[in-house]
């Protein structure tokens, strides 16, 4: 089996601007934070951002990355509305197609499918369509229904965090949800995936049954070790939402000089430096307790 | 019948009755009220209905509220989100949503105040309401109600209502009601909203001079008082922490 190994600098050196991305996971759960957080320190723009967003579009709207926007929702969960992209919003920055999250998905499955569009009941009669001029819908050739054609969400490069993957790019969720990210991969050209732990291939049935094996190595361009790489947000069950640093961001989101601050301590080095800088601002976080 | 009953408790006993003729399907309830109302539909008059964590589990035991299934309570299926789209388009299904605008047909806006371009404010996006409204039951709770919520015209809309469903041939619409605060609303058979209930100690006037939109309100009948029985359930089995209480603006006594 080939090895798929790869650096998450060489991962992210391979994006160019103008391309589409799609990012996996769901609002602000196992989002791939690590790739994310590269993506920030390169000088691509103007991508075309696919997400059922979360801070990942938060972060990459706010360092001017985005020229269009692809989604469903953004939100932190905990958090209903991310700060940094209510702004961008506000401003009426941003080149927007925001669908249903039922549309979304079938927007991906058409994708995945290779067809140019998919119908679906999901947004008639709502102003998804008015918001979305592009969106046509179709008569059914078998009854008087008229459905959404959703074209294919199709993308340039996938981006998913899973908690495992073999060398190969064998991937698996070992958390409740696998959310859309298979989807995802099946609709991209290429697919980058980071991970908690890259194991053995003989040993990636030992924490979770054969049904957490969702997304094959047919599908994977790369494979990245990147542990704690959805910080901060979900990775179940290696860990939970940083809730206290998502307060932070979020706090910090919302105030220019507070966010500046924010950029300096968390933003300016590589991973390892933020990993540190995390454990840092937890580490002053429990002494102001005391 | 207990005399220093909530307004909170007579919404949480309006929400489970939304599902009286529900069956076995999946009740989607958005807040604390609903959510308490769907568990107290479960132990009271439809014990067939289908509830979940909020996460990817259905849950035949739910968890202590707020709580998902890593917290206990027993698990009687997986529906992650790719199958709930699957759930919600077979119609198995009915949401409780709440809703930043609605007008006078029940079309509802979660998706942002002001203009499409360059909104006033950004909320959360339509989320599942298109497809929601296209496909199910759905009905809304409202929290407090009032002119700025129950407008002329919503900005964007994202939950279907009944004039545009009509007009766009959708088979599966299917508005219930909307419980607010103040009183029980339904629809007429031009699908205009109407009052159904009044909540005792609630003057009719009120929620009339709440409402953006004519409502006659001074007709309707007082909303049904949970019972002693649905009352011990909603205090000391699903909620004895009282978070219900803290969702509605003035959880007074009302009688």
């Amino acid at each position: 089996m080939p090895d798929k190994r790869i650096e998450l600098s060489d991962a992210v050196a391979s994006i160019e601007s103008g391309m589409t991305i799609g990012i996996g996971g769901w609002g602000s759960r196992r989002k791939p934070m690590a790739i994310v957080r590269e993506l920030l320190r390169s000088d691509v723009k103007d991508l075309t951002v696919v997400s059922l967003g979360g801070p990942d579009v938060g972060l990459l709207v706010a360092a001017g990355k985005v020229r269009k926007l692809i989604y469903g929702f953004v939100t932190l969960d905990s958090i209903p509305l991310d700060p940094l992209f209510t702004a961008a919003r506000e401003r009426g920055e941003l080149e927007l197609q925001e669908y249903d999250e039922g549309m979304f998905v079938t927007g991906l499955r058409a994708a995945a499918n290779r067809l140019s569009f998919l119908p679906t009941l999901a947004g008639i009669g709502s102003d998804v369509l008015a918001a979305n001029p592009h969106l046509k819908t179709i008569k059914s050739p078998y009854s008087d229904d008229e459905y959404v054609a959703v074209p294919a969400i199709t993308m340039d490069v996938a981006l998913i965090h899973a908690n495992r993957s073999d060398t190969a790019g064998n991937i698996q969720f070992l958390g409740p949800d696998p959310y859309f990210d298979d989807l995802y991969a099946m609709a991209a050209t290429r697919t980058f995936v980071s991970t908690e732990k890259i194991v053995p291939t003989e040993n990636l049935l030992d924490e979770g049954s054969f049904h957490t094996l969702m997304l094959s190595r047919m599908y994977v361009t790369g494979v990245i070790e990147t542990p704690k790489g959805a910080h901060f947000t979900t990775c179940e069950p290696d860990y939970g939402r940083d809730e206290l640093f998502q307060k932070h961001y979020a706090a910090s989101a919302k105030d220019p000089a507070a966010w500046e601050a924010f950029t300096a301590q968390f933003l300016t080095g590589d991973e390892a430096a933020f990993q540190a800088a995390v454990e840092r601002f937890h580490a002053e976080q429990e002494k102001s307790l005391v | 019948m207990s005399n220093d009953v909530t307004i909170a408790e007579i919404c949480v006993a309006a929400c489970s009755d939304i599902y009286r003729e529900s069956g076995e399907l999946l009740a989607h309830a958005v807040g604390i009220v609903p959510t308490i109302g769907a568990r107290l539909a479960k132990l009271t008059h439809s014990p067939d209905i289908i509830l979940s964590d909020g996460e990817a589990f259905m849950m035949s035991e739910p968890p202590a509220l707020g709580k998902s299934a890593a917290h206990g309570g027993t698990i009687e299926g997986w529906a992650p989100f790719s199958r709930i789209f699957d759930i919600v388009a077979t119609g198995r299904r009915q949401s409780i949503m709440g809703a930043s605008q609605i007008d006078q047909y029940g079309n509802q806006n979660i998706s942002l105040i002001g203009d499409w371009k360059k909104p006033k404010r950004q909320l959360i996006g339509v989320r599942g309401a298109p497809g929601n409204t296209a496909n199910h039951r759905v009905d809304y709770w409202i929290a407090r109600h009032g002119a700025r919520l129950f407008v002329e015209s919503v900005d964007m809309v994202s939950g279907v209502g009944n004039d545009r469903a009509k007009a766009a041939g959708l088979k599966h619409h299917h508005l219930g009601v909307i419980i607010t605060n103040l009183a029980v609303l339904g629809y007429d058979e031009s699908g205009r909203i109407k009052v159904l209930s009044v909540h005792p100690g609630v003057d009719p006037q009120e929620v009339t001079d709440n409402t953006g939109f004519p409502l006659e309100a001074s007709k309707a009948p007082e909303t049904r008082i949970p019972s002693d029985e649905e009352l011990r359930l909603i205090r000391e089995v699903i909620d004895p922490r009282a978070a219900r209480n803290r969702e509605v603006p003035i959880p007074q006594p009302v009688g």
